[in-house]
C-alpha cells in the first residue's frame, strides 16, 4: 500500500492536468449539441455524404442529429485519444521513471519484493485510470442534464466502460513493455497509442483491412457498433484483454529478475 | 559469524568483466573497508549483494541468509548508502526518510530526528534543492535510521565536508561498538586506515588483498622524496625511481631503519615521507604478484 499511496500522490498533478482536459472537452462537446442540434438536418447530409471520411468516424451508421449519436462520434474522439494518451504515458513511465529518474536503487534496497513493486505500481496505474474515468463520466452526465436531455444511461455507461477497458488494455501493454525498457520511453506509449488509434481507423476505412480490429483495443470502442448492438463486442474485449495479460506477465517475468543499474 | 560471505562471485556485463571469482569473508562486527579504483568492482560487488543485480556465477551470503532466496529478509536487516544518493524530486527530506521506514515498515522518527541533527540535515527542505554533500546525508539517515545489523556503505564520504565526515564516522564507530557490523567502500586510502579493522583491495574485478589493516598498511610502501645528492643503491626495496630537478623520488618497501642510516649518512637539502597513493599500493601488491603475503 505504502507505494500505490506513494506513486497517486506524485501523480496527482498530471492525473489532474488529464482529467480536467478531458472531462472539460467533453462538457464542451456536450454543450455544442444543441446549437448544432438546430442546423443538423444540414449537417447529418453533409456528414454521410464525405465517402470514406464517413466512414472513418462510423458516421454512416450513427445518427448525428440525436444525441446519442452526436455523444458516440465526439466521444470517441475526446476520450477515446486523451485517455488512450493518458493511459499509455503512465503505464509506460510506472516502472521505467524509476531508472530514469535513478532512483530505483533507492526502491529496491528496501525490504519489498520486486513482485510486489510492480503490483502496486499496476494497481496504482489502474487507481488512476478509473477513478478518472468514473469523474469525466460523472461530469459528462452532468452536463447531458444540464443542456435538458434525456441521460441515454444505457449508451452513455456501455461507451464509457468500453473506453476505460480499452484505456486498460493500452496501459496493460504499455506497462508491460516498459519492463523491457531500461531508460523508458514516452514517445513509444504515445506512438502505441497514435497507432492503435489510426489502425481501428484504417479498419473502418477498407473493407480488406477489418482484422486490424482484432488488434487495436479501439476496435471494441466504435460508438456505431455499440448503440446499435446495446452490447460491447465480448470476443474483442476478451481478446484485447488477453494481449494486456500476456504483456503483463511478460513485464513481471522480466522486472523480478532484470539487472538494475545506476 | 559470518556478515558477508562469497564463494566465488562472479558479474559479466554482456562480455564484460565486472568481478571475477571473488572470495570475500566479512565476519559479524568487523569495521570493513573496501578499497579499490573507480571501476574496480565495488559498487558491483555491493550491488550483487544486495540483489539489484543478479550473480553470472557463484553465491554469496549476507548474515548466513542467501542473497537471492532471502532478499527481502536480508535487505530488512541491512542499511545501505549508494554512492550517489538520488531521491524523488519535489519531495522534502522528512518526506523520503518517512517513505523509507514505511518501505520498512518502522516507526523511525525518533532515530531520524536524532541523525539529521547530529549531521545539521533540515528535514524540511526538498532534496532537489540540496547540495551534493546534503544529499548524501538524507542517504546517511536512509541507512541508518532503523538500526540495521550491517551497514553497507558506498563511498560514503564523498562530497562531505572533514566536519562531517568526523562526525559521520563517529556515529559509525559507535553503531559498531554497539554490535552493528559496517562494510564500507572507498578510493581514499587513510579513510580505511584510521577506521576500519580489516579491508579487501580489488583491483579489476579481482580481490587482490584481504587481511587486518595493519598488516595491509605494513606491507605498503612509502613514498620517499629527496632533495639533495643521494645515493640509493646502498638500500635494497627501492621501487619506481623517479628523478627530480634536485633530487629523487622512489618507492620504499625495506626497513625504516635502513633508510634513515642511509638518509643519516648523506647531506640532504629537504626530505618527505608519505603514505603512497592507492595507485602505488597497487603496483605494491602487483609487484607481489598480485598476492597478499
Amino acid at each position: 500500500m505504502t507505494i500505490i499511496k506513494h506513486e497517486l500522490k506524485r501523480g496527482l498533478k498530471a492525473f489532474i492536468i488529464w482529467t480536467a482536459c478531458i472531462a472539460s472537452l467533453l462538457i464542451i462537446c456536450v454543450f455544442m449539441f444543441p446549437e448544432m442540434q438546430g442546423e443538423m438536418d444540414a449537417v447529418s447530409e453533409l456528414f454521410a455524404s464525405m465517402g470514406s471520411f464517413t466512414e472513418a468516424f462510423g458516421m454512416d451508421r450513427l445518427n448525428f442529429g440525436t444525441l446519442v449519436g452526436f455523444y458516440a462520434i465526439e466521444c470517441s474522439n475526446v476520450l477515446g485519444l486523451g485517455g488512450a494518451f493518458f493511459a499509455a504515458l503512465i503505464a509506460i513511465s510506472a516502472l521505467t521513471k524509476e531508472e530514469k529518474e535513478r532512483t530505483a536503487e533507492f526502491l529496491l534496497s528496501h525490504p519489498v519484493s520486486r513482485f510486489l513493486i510492480v503490483s502496486e505500481k499496476l494497481a496504482a496505474v489502474a487507481v488512476q485510470l478509473v477513478a478518472m474515468n468514473v469523474i469525466v463520466w460523472l461530469l459528462s452526465v452532468a452536463s447531458v442534464a444540464a443542456i435538458g436531455e434525456a441521460v441515454p444511461w444505457k449508451e452513455i455507461g456501455l461507451l464509457h466502460l468500453a473506453y476505460l477497458i480499452m484505456q486498460l488494455e493500452i496501459a496493460g501493454i504499455c506497462f508491460g513493455l516498459s519492463s523491457f525498457l531500461r531508460r523508458g520511453s514516452l514517445g513509444l506509449g504515445l506512438g502505441l497509442a497514435v497507432l492503435m488509434y489510426f489502425l481501428n481507423i484504417i479498419g473502418n476505412i477498407t473493407d480488406s483491412a477489418k482484422f486490424l480490429k482484432y488488434i487495436t483495443p479501439f476496435g471494441y470502442t466504435e460508438g456505431a457498433d455499440i448503440v446499435a448492438s446495446g452490447g460491447l463486442n465480448a470476443g474483442l474485449v476478451l481478446l484485447g484483454t488477453a494481449y494486456a495479460l500476456v504483456l503483463i506477465i511478460a513485464g513481471y517475468a522480466h522486472y523480478c529478475r532484470k539487472d538494475i543499474h545506476s | 559469524m559470518n556478515a558477508i560471505r562469497t564463494e566465488k562471485l562472479t558479474k559479466f556485463y554482456g562480455k564484460v568483466c565486472g568481478i571475477k571469482d571473488l572470495d570475500l569473508v566479512v565476519e559479524r562486527g568487523d569495521f570493513f573497508g573496501f578499497i579499490g579504483p573507480n571501476g574496480s568492482g565495488k559498487s558491483t560487488t555491493i550491488r550483487t549483494l544486495l540483489g539489484l543485480i543478479s550473480p553470472t556465477f557463484g553465491s554469496a551470503s549476507i548474515l548466513e541468509r542467501d542473497i537471492i532466496k532471502d532478499r527481502n529478509d536480508i535487505l530488512s536487516r541491512v542499511g545501505y548508502m549508494p554512492s550517489e544518493a538520488v531521491f524523488y524530486n519535489g519531495m522534502r527530506v522528512a518526506e523520503i526518510l518517512s517513505f523509507s521506514a514505511a518501505l520498512r515498515k518502522k516507526d523511525c522518527s525518533k532515530e531520524a530526528k536524532k541523525l539529521c541533527e547530529r549531521l545539521q540535515l533540515d528535514p524540511s527542505r526538498k532534496v532537489e534543492e540540496l547540495s551534493f554533500g546534503n544529499r548524501k546525508k538524507v542517504g546517511i539517515v536512509c541507512a541508518l535510521q532503523h538500526l540495521p545489523e550491517l551497514l553497507i556503505l558506498d563511498e560514503p564520504t564523498s562530497g562531505l565536508d572533514p566536519l562531517m565526515q568526523w562526525e559521520f564516522f563517529e556515529i559509525l564507530h559507535e553503531r559498531n561498538r554497539a554490535g552493528a557490523t559496517v562494510f564500507l567502500s572507498s578510493h581514499v586510502l587513510s579513510e580505511i586506515q584510521h577506521n576500519c579493522n580489516r579491508a579487501a583491495i580489488i583491483r579489476e574485478g579481482r580481490l587482490i588483498a584481504c587481511d587486518c589493516v595493519e598488516n595491509l598498511s605494513k606491507t605498503s610502501a612509502k613514498r620517499v622524496k629527496v632533495r639533495g645528492k643521494f645515493n640509493l643503491s646502498a638500500l635494497s626495496g627501492v621501487r619506481d625511481v623517479q628523478p627530480l630537478s634536485e633530487g629523487v623520488s622512489f618507492l620504499y618497501g625495506g626497513d625504516v631503519n635502513e633508510l634513515i642510516r642511509a638518509l643519516s649518512a648523506e647531506h640532504i637539502g629537504d626530505l618527505t615521507i608519505a603514505e603512497p597513493d592507492l595507485e602505488e599500493i597497487f603496483m605494491h601488491y602487483y609487484t607481489n604478484g598480485g598476492e597478499a603475503r
